[in-house]
């Protein structure tokens, strides 16, 4: 395998360990907040317990964040030292304003949450839980404005020597394509966090324990996940396609598996694309709806692969295809599912109806998997393009970095993240079989010893 | 002046993150054998517990502003010590898990695994950081280009083409062993109770002696390996007084130390490690990473400095934002003040 394949492979991995994590992080952080509030305004015990009982979750999934984080800072300059050379006066800059705005605000009051809660009063520990949001969906944003500086740079001019040296400071942080990433990817990191709560209430009521903290789980995680899963196609979405259709249009075509440019151009709901043909294989297709989702009417012309010469086209092309169709198909599971909760949560007979709770139980993984086709369909998508238009990533990776060495530092890190997977799903299954009631805690603890 | 501005606030970052997370990487040395009881091992986390991820993100945020202000430093530097970098990922990694979560399970052999675990990566920790250290004041074999590529070690020799382990850099490996073993040491006694605190006292005075040892060898060392190290003290001579410092924190440990005086016997080892980079600092500057292959090819402050847009820029929202990151370490701090009780414990 050449070099540039294996530090490829090498940042594709690690980051997407990584963000199984933080997406629950961020999501699970808001949720915590409404759980805390309620417990507070409420003075319910009952709710109380729910917060201390997630709080306990998120110290575990926030720790195999922090961990699988440091390396993905460190890793711009060991496996792609040529780029960050060029570009570290433009991403630099938000990559350490996350340190210094998010990591220290986050870290501080997650001591205080977590070790805190005798030696603060209520209100200070409510205060601590919002810091910890607030800390974590900072620093989602800082990551989101060096990932779209490197999809849509702005800003910015390219010196001589072919350095990039940063003219303006609030176009970077305020480029439009971080504003729609942004709000498409918290409302699925929320995503995350209501399925991942309703889940836990779902099974509860199915295995008929814990079930009055089963139906708090379900009630907020249903209207939380009701609401991100209806934002998270409208405004977010579309907004977010809209923009790429404008900007990285060779992306859209990719991703639609449109080859070749047609007025009234279809969507194509499954397919394998096929680069020898230049076709869809067993297309499923609905005549003219791409050309109304990216221009409003369905005789728009909408530009195909064949209006790019072959070397901008995406170089992992079918993955594309595959990652942005998984994403759209999840993200359409994931309304109807919640819509069928929410009326049944109204009528007040989702807590009885074990078909619909069997779902939920079942869908929580999908969430993960539709975040990552997500960012798989951002990242690949920008390809062959590590700065879009300016700079491909063939020309960004560590030289000096042999593939050898990058294969031995890849694997050292697969089988340390699977050491990390194993731990993680034992201890938080722990957590969940004994269930948020401090008293099964008590009699547990009296039967190990 | 940017550069003269940006060399030292990388340096702050520095000191920073040695000086807090320096305890926390000793408590983890100490896990493995100053430890007897499960109580005392939960009294020993406990101390640290709410602050050591805090402590660490001045790694992370010393990083960042490296990335920025000097990109072709942080680049060459990180690819060129890929491996062990690597491994000090790794190990960070081990680290904050088996810490974090040790007290989340209840199975005797499992936590002991995990206690094992911290406290190994947190010995290796702190020599590979006093090894890094070191590498950089003994200069690496860059090529014109700015790059260059380590092996872990070639024939042990500082030279021309060293590794990353010579006997120069084990020297620094053991330095940062040994102070920050003693800088823990010197947090426990500072918060903890009975046996534990009794014990972590007696450790400090072999450790003392053995840090007084390696700090002069070190110093001989490192004028013997860099000469260039000792211009900038000799052509200003006030600047002597680092030096000067690091004896006085030394001589303050001792004192204060047999005085029973935990707090401040522990702040006079925070001096020792601030005067100690300090001073590794100046003998460099304003080379930020010399080269063995001449002169030349060292990367200098003037060649690796970012833009004037982004300094400046950069400057405002760093003071800004490290005001408020020391306005919560004051408050955490403050809040976990006093000793840890005989029952503390997280979660």
């Amino acid at each position: 395998m050449s070099a540039e394949i294996i530090h490829r492979l090498h940042f594709a991995f690690t980051i997407t360990f990584h963000y199984l994590f933080p997406q629950l992080t961020m999501g699970l952080a808001l949720l915590i907040v409404v759980i805390k509030t309620v417990a507070l305004r409420s003075g319910s015990e009952i709710w109380d317990r729910a917060a201390r009982f997630w709080g306990r979750i998120f110290g575990i999934n926030f720790i195999m964040g922090v961990v699988t984080g440091i390396p993905m800072e460190f890793q711009f300059g060991t496996n792609w030292a040529r780029f960050a050379r060029l570009s570290g006066g433009i991403i630099g800059q938000p990559l350490a304003m996350e340190g210094v705005f998010s990591f220290f605000l986050e870290s501080a009051f997650l001591g205080l949450f977590l070790y805190g809660e005798k030696r603060i009063s209520q209100r200070m520990h409510w205060f601590s839980a919002v810091m910890v949001w607030l800390g974590s969906w900072i620093s989602g944003f800082f990551i989101i404005v060096t990932d779209a500086w490197m999809q849509h740079p702005v800003g910015y001019a390219r010196m001589p020597d072919g350095h990039f040296e940063m003219l303006s400071f609030w176009q970077l942080l305020l480029n439009p394509w971080a504003i729609f990433q942004y709000m498409h990817n918290m409302t699925g990191a929320v995503i995350t966090g209501s399925f991942v709560m309703a889940a836990v209430g779902a099974f509860y009521l199915l295995e008929g324990k814990c079930e009055e903290y089963g139906r708090i789980f379900l009630r907020v995680g249903v209207i939380a996940g009701v609401i991100s899963s209806i934002l998270i196609i409208f405004p977010t979405g579309d907004l977010a396609g809209k923009y790429v259709a404008q900007n990285q249009p060779a992306a859209i075509a990719a991703m639609e598996g449109l080859f070749s440019s047609q007025a009234g151009a279809p969507i194509i709901l499954m397919g394998q694309p096929n680069e020898e043909t230049g076709q869809i294989d067993n297309p499923i297709v609905v005549n003219d709806v791409l050309s109304f989702l990216i221009y409003g009417t369905t005789k728009a012309e909408v530009k195909g692969l064949d209006q790019f010469p072959r070397d901008q086209w995406p170089t992992a092309l079918p993955l594309l295809f595959y990652a942005y169709h998984i994403m759209a198909g999840l993200g359409t599971w994931f309304v109807l599912l919640m819509l069928v909760s929410a009326f049944l949560l109204w009528r007040g007979r989702l807590a009885t109806t074990r078909s619909v709770l069997w779902a939920l139980l079942l869908s929580f993984p999908l969430p993960y998997i539709a975040n990552t086709a997500g960012w798989m369909t951002a990242e690949l998508g920008r390809q062959p393009w590590l700065i879009y238009g300016l700079m491909r990533t063939s020309e960004g990776f560590s030289d000096t970095v042999s593939a050898s060495n990058g294969l031995f530092t890849l694997l050292g890190f697969m089988g340390l993240y699977t050491l990390l997977g194993l731990l993680f799903t034992v201890l938080v299954y722990r957590e969940i079989s004994h269930g948020p009631d401090p008293k099964a805690h008590a009699a547990e603890a009296i039967a190990a010893d | 002046m940017m550069g003269f501005i940006w060399f030292w606030l990388v340096a702050v970052m520095i000191v920073g993150y040695v000086v807090l997370d320096g305890f926390d990487l000793g408590v983890g040395v100490l896990h493995m054998f100053l430890m007897r009881t499960e109580a005392e091992r939960k009294a020993a986390l406990a101390s640290i517990g709410p602050v050591w991820d805090g402590n660490e993100v001045w790694l992370l945020a010393g990083g960042g502003t490296l990335y920025f202000a000097f990109p072709l430093l942080y680049a060459s530097a990180f690819s060129g010590f890929y491996l062990p970098l690597m491994i000090v990922l790794w190990l960070l990694v081990l680290r904050g898990v088996s810490l974090e979560l040790r007290n989340h399970i209840e199975v005797g052999v499992w936590r002991a695994l995990l206690d094992g675990v911290f406290g190994f990566s947190s010995a290796l920790l702190t020599i590979f950081f006093g090894a890094a250290l070191a590498n950089v004041l003994r200069g690496v074999p860059l090529n014109a280009d700015g790059y260059f590529f380590l092996p872990l070690w070639t024939n042990w020799q500082p030279g021309v083409a060293p590794g990353i382990l010579d006997w120069y850099t084990v020297i620094g490996g053991l330095v940062a062993f040994t102070a920050l073993t003693l800088h823990g040491a010197l947090w426990l006694s500072l918060k903890t109770s009975g046996d534990l605190e009794q014990r972590a006292r007696n450790v400090v005075q072999p450790l003392w002696l053995i840090l007084v040892a390696l700090t002069v060898v070190s110093l001989f060392a490192t004028i013997a390996v860099r000469p260039a190290s000792l211009d900038n003290y000799f052509t200003y001579p006030f600047t002597f007084i680092i030096p000067a410092g690091v004896v006085a924190s030394l001589a303050a440990l001792w004192l204060w130390n047999r005085k029973r005086e935990p707090l401040k016997a522990f702040l006079a080892s925070c001096t020792y490690l601030f005067f100690m980079l300090a001073g590794a600092c100046w003998g460099l500057y304003p080379v930020l990473l010399p080269a063995t292959t001449g002169a030349a090819n060292d990367i200098t402050l003037t060649r690796a400095i970012s833009g004037p847009h982004t300094l400046a820029v950069g400057l405002a929202w760093w003071i800004f934002g490290m005001v408020l990151a020391i306005g919560y370490v004051v408050f955490v701090y403050s809040r976990f003040k006093g000793k840890v009780g005989a029952h503390a414990g997280g979660h």
